[in-house]
């Protein structure tokens, strides 16, 4: 990003950033991001989550890669510790917030309807729903799709995407936008890695490399009980961090009304 | 398809500029990197359906491609790369920041007072 007046050129793109128009017309030089409006509503959000020290995760992957599993599980494994709430969204249904309620979180459902994605205007909403108030953790469970949700900015501190062993061990170089933006990867259903013997963990890795992306990667069955430690450390070592940076760099940003008075349950 | 909604937000932002100079949009300008997550062909496609009853109908799409481009960490060169491999050039490296390719910019927007004369007549 441009240091002077905050716009997206950037050594790289400037040659596009100036040409010449033809006469009869005026024209209007903007240099801005397509999404500001999403991307201020982002901020907006985030400052919500700074001020209430919340660690909010935005996790994505395919549909059926097992986030609503990773979640119940995590549940299981934190809830006497932490206090944790989610916001699921799908295109239909509520099978998967009642899933997580059933384990005791607190968790509100956006049906999307036709939409592919959540933008950060939909989780502003939800934060009217959700009680952010002594909360430790705001994992958002984003609509199945490897393609649309890397696109929008919600507001979130990391994002954690998932890659089961049913699936293809080449989907960071065939979905790069979303796995490059990825600061965790979670190979799921790793208790099925003896019967998917095509899915090589290494050669993820290697693919997930080449995006030029350092997240460390877990392997784990959230069924199973295996691997889940690492993914815990790493909650743990992320909410620690944002905390600490939230606290020793006040947002700048002061969000003009209260959320998260009330627990949608 | 998020494309759609990419273009909801672009026709509010030129909307607004339209009606801040009083005149049509004739023509739009962007600039999208292959690792921007946004199709071009399909935001073409998109373009006109969205534009329709707005002050940007019948207006051309004009989208620059930008390419990717990489600085070495280790070597400090910048070279270009492709969207799934963003290696440095001279020395292999993988730890690399992107200088170019996940642009989602408007660059600028043409406007017309005369078109709008002529719409409103």
């Amino acid at each position: 990003m441009c240091e002077t007046c905050g716009c997206s050129v950037t050594p790289g793109n400037v040659s596009l950033a100036w040409r010449p128009v033809p006469h009869g017309t005026t024209t209007v030089d903007v240099l801005g991001r397509l999404l500001a409006a999403n991307d201020r509503t982002a901020q907006h959000n985030r400052a919500h989550f700074d001020r209430q020290g919340v660690l909010a995760l935005n996790l994505m992957s395919a549909p059926g890669s097992g986030k609503t599993a990773l979640l119940e599980a995590t549940a299981d494994a934190l809830m006497h510790e932490l206090r944790m709430a989610v916001i699921v969204g799908d295109l239909e249904t509520e099978n998967d917030a009642l899933r997580i309620r059933a384990r005791g979180i607190p968790a509100l459902q956006i049906t999307t309807g036709s939409a592919c994605h959540l933008d950060a205007h939909m989780i502003h909403d939800a934060l009217h729903e959700i009680a952010l108030d002594g909360l430790d953790i705001l994992f958002i469970e984003n609509v199945g799709n490897l393609v649309c949700p890397a696109s929008f900015d919600l507001g979130q501190h990391r994002n954690v995407a998932l890659l089961s062993f049913t699936e293809g061990d080449d989907k960071p170089a065939k979905y790069p936008v979303l796995f490059r933006s990825a600061d965790v990867v979670l190979l799921t259903k790793s208790d099925l890695a003896p019967h998917m013997p095509d899915f090589e963990p290494a050669r993820a890795e290697r693919a997930l490399r080449e995006l030029a992306n350092d997240a460390p990667m877990h392997a784990l069955s959230a069924r199973k009980g295996m691997g889940m430690q690492s993914w815990l450390d790493w909650l743990h070592q992320a909410l620690a961090s944002v905390r600490a940076a939230a606290r020793s760099m006040p947002s700048n940003e002061e969000p003009s009304h209260g959320h998260g008075q009330r627990m949608a349950r | 398809m998020h494309e759609m909604a990419i273009c909801d937000a672009l026709l509010q932002q030129i909307e607004g500029i339209a009606r801040e100079h009083s005149a049509r949009v004739t023509r739009v300008h962007l600039a999208i990197g292959p690792l921007s997550g946004v199709e071009p062909a399909l935001l073409r496609r998109a373009y006109p359906m969205a534009c329709a009853g707005t002050v940007a109908e019948d207006s051309d799409l004009v989208i620059e491609a930008a390419a990717v481009r990489v600085r070495c960490r280790s070597c400090g060169r910048e070279s270009s790369a492709s969207a799934q491999r963003l290696l440095c050039a001279k020395c292999g490296n993988w730890q690399t920041e992107l200088t170019g390719g996940d642009e989602l910019l408007l660059l600028r927007v043409e406007l017309s007072k005369e078109r709008l004369v002529t719409a409103q007549a």
